[in-house]
């Protein structure tokens, strides 16, 4: 009998070993412990005539750093622009005048969410929208202006 | 001419003859659930030989996996003045797919083959057909208890193995390489999803855990009741449990990952 | 010599084949209750096969096989292992679990099959381990007994349930002199002392006509002989000498079945 209490308490200390490794897996090593901040903040919306590579869960930052997520991104279908909805952090307050950029981190990293803040009074709250933005860059587009502007300056020589 | 055929026609048909019985011995060992239900002493011990046995093996196993992909992600990812994605590299080829896949190879190594070995010789030496003339059940009183013992072990050891894992990675990444400690764990947090990659490494195991222990019990279960028969069914154990690993491997990862 | 009329298992017909090969080739057969009844005959003649049909592992071709009024094939799953709470068998090997000591092995059919109090259990397996003179062996694991306290052990789990009868695999194959008499006098005295019918599957003609009431002779497939011991010495059959007198030819041959030996050598 004392051999099968001796086999219960290592299984006990096994299965305590790796249900903790796979707690300690998801609390230190993934984004788990975000979960429940994205649920206590606040919703912002903005359009954005193009969104680049922007994806829900990048980053939204205000002076580089991380105030909150973005949420759900989708197309309004009247104005054929992007909607995208961002969870801030609630200890975080916006003016109402703040502007939203889409930009990339690095020259090939990810795009993310950049908040510049306002200098208004008044805060935005949840629901509200930022009605200042500034759409992803594009690559070929920025390519395409730079050729138009080349050949217009080039044109009057011919 | 014909000869060739007739072989390749035999063949095919044991072969589903063998896929058949494999279902049959499946679905008569799952009725046993509510037996180790009654009594978890049964299941308790089988978990004591299959997977507290395996732990330090688990464990120094991931602890040299990590490092090993700590030293050459350094090597690789230093060329491009990436190594602060060290922590990254690490965790999501350890999480996704090294983590399950060679918990299950190892697994099936020391505990598949453990099992069928000893299902085959209860086989032969007529133990389970004492038992069955005891009025006692072999499949649910012997297969039933292993089997499960297997499945529920493997997420368990593969996660051992997988942190283990990382913090090999760490040790080579940050404290013999001069990583930078603070971004070696954000970017890992800000790369490694929770529901994509965890749940999905946890899932992954689980079949693992079915495919392997399924596998070295039926064929135990299944083998020639000699000592040739026997040592026939281990080697097959091992050899079927790793192609089906990294078969199911592939359709896993095409269907979790591939989008 | 308990003879009584009342029949325990009753064979009738039984046809068995292995993929081509057939094994019993239409067998009646009656085993009396309260009697030890020897089943004998050359190796490969299927009498270890018998047991098995008799105790439901196996399933005929044609014919039936009726164990105390229930026919064994014919039962559900749950009947026949209920039926089989009441018979014992005790396998060539032993068939020993070999993770459990020789206590938990004659404890392991009380433990499946009942909730009997720990010390009740102590006293039964004791008891049922002094009938086969092993009690001082109860600590041992089974890979340190000898073939024949295996055997003893084997015994003792088989009437661990008290069982209406037991079946003997090849009970004296391949044992000492000492431990072959041993297992003679222990099947004779349990039977009698606990009212069991024994079958007893043995090739071992002089230890098994000494305890037997009742002997069938079987060789190819069918019955060649049967009666007690003295008539089957009496008996003018020339199956039944060959066998019971040991001779190296006759209607068993020598030889296994091959092409003329001529023919064979000058291909």
């Amino acid at each position: 009998m004392d051999n099968s209490r001796i086999v219960e308490i290592w299984v006990g200390v096994f299965v305590a070993i790796g249900l903790g490794a796979l707690f300690l897996l998801a609390m230190q090593v993934s984004n788990l412990a975000e979960f429940r901040e994205q649920k206590t903040g606040y919703r912002l919306r903005a359009h954005f005539s193009n969104i680049g590579t922007l994806k829900v869960r990048s980053p939204v930052k205000i002076a580089g750093v991380t105030v909150g997520r973005v949420a759900a991104i989708h197309l309004d279908p009247e104005q054929y622009q992007a909607v995208v909805e961002m969870r801030i952090q609630p200890q975080y307050k916006l003016p109402d005048d703040s502007i939203a950029s889409i930009y990339t981190s690095g020259l090939l990293g990810e795009q993310y969410v950049a908040i510049e803040a306002g200098g208004s009074p008044e805060f935005l709250e949840d629901g509200d929208e930022i009605e200042i933005t500034q759409s992803a860059l594009v690559l070929e587009e920025l390519i395409g202006k730079f050729l138009v502007k080349a050949t217009e300056e080039s044109g009057p020589k011919e | 001419m014909i000869d060739p055929l007739q072989r390749l026609g035999a063949a095919s048909l044991n072969a589903f003859a063998k896929l058949g019985r494999a279902n049959l011995f499946l679905a008569l060992a799952l009725t046993g659930v509510p037996e180790i239900l009654r009594r978890p002493g049964l299941l308790i011990r089988q978990m004591y030989m299959v997977g507290v046995l395996s732990i330090l093996l688990i464990a120094l196993s991931g602890l040299f996996v990590g490092m090993v992909l700590g030293l050459q992600g350094y090597n690789v990812l230093s060329d491009f003045g990436a190594e602060e994605s060290l922590g990254v590299m690490v965790a999501a080829s350890l999480v996704r797919e090294l983590g399950p896949v060679v918990t299950a190879l190892l697994f099936s190594g020391r505990a598949g083959s453990a099992l069928t070995a000893e299902i085959g010789l209860m086989k032969a030496t007529e133990q389970l057909s004492g038992m069955e003339m005891m009025a006692v059940d072999p499949m649910k009183r012997v297969i039933t208890p292993r089997l499960f013992a297997g499945i529920l072990s493997m997420p368990l050891l593969a996660g051992l193995f997988t942190y283990i894992g990382i913090y090999g990675g760490y040790f080579v990444g940050v404290l013999l390489l001069g990583v930078d400690e603070g971004s070696f764990w954000s970017q890992m947090q800000a790369a490694i999803d929770f529901r994509e990659d965890i749940i999905n490494s946890v899932i992954k195991s689980l079949a693992f855990g079915v495919i392997v222990t399924w596998i070295a019990v039926f064929e135990g279960y299944d083998a020639v009741p000699t000592s040739e028969g026997v040592s026939r069914a281990t080697t097959r154990s091992v050899v079927y449990s790793a192609f089906a690993v990294l078969g199911s491997d592939f359709i896993l990862t095409a269907l979790m990952f591939g989008e | 010599m308990v003879r009584s009329d009342d029949i325990l298992v009753r064979i009738r017909g039984l046809v068995f084949a292995h993929g081509r090969r057939r094994i019993f080739d239409g067998i009646d057969m009656d085993i009396h209750r309260g009697a030890v009844t020897a089943i004998m005959g050359p190796s490969g003649t299927g009498k270890t096969t018998l047991l098995k049909l008799i105790g439901g592992q196996l399933k005929p071709r044609s014919g039936t096989v009726e164990v105390d009024g229930h026919d064994v094939h014919r039962l559900s799953r749950g009947a026949l292992y209920r039926l089989r709470k009441r018979m014992g068998m005790l396998f060539q090997s032993g068939a020993l679990l070999t993770d459990l000591n020789v206590f938990e092995n004659v404890a392991f059919p009380l433990r499946e099959h009942t909730d009997l109090p720990e010390s009740m259990i102590r006293s039964l397996v004791l008891m049922k381990l002094e009938a086969v003179g092993l009690r001082g062996a109860r600590d041992l694991m089974p890979a340190q007994l000898s073939g024949g306290m295996a055997r003893r052990v084997a015994l003792a789990r088989a009437i661990a349930l008290d069982p209406m009868m037991i079946m003997y695999d090849e009970p004296f194959t391949g044992q000492d002199p000492i431990s072959m008499g041993v297992l003679v006098k222990l099947i004779r005295t349990l039977n009698d002392a606990l009212g069991l019918t024994s079958i007893v599957v043995s090739h071992d003609v002089a230890e098994t006509a000494s305890i037997s009431d009742y002997i069938y002779v079987l060789s190819g497939g069918r019955i060649v002989g049967q009666g007690t011991p003295d008539e089957l010495r009496r008996s003018d059959s020339p199956w039944v000498r060959q066998f019971m007198d040991g001779l190296p030819d006759g209607p068993v041959p020598f030889h296994y079945p091959a092409p003329e030996y001529r023919e064979d050598l000058l291909r």
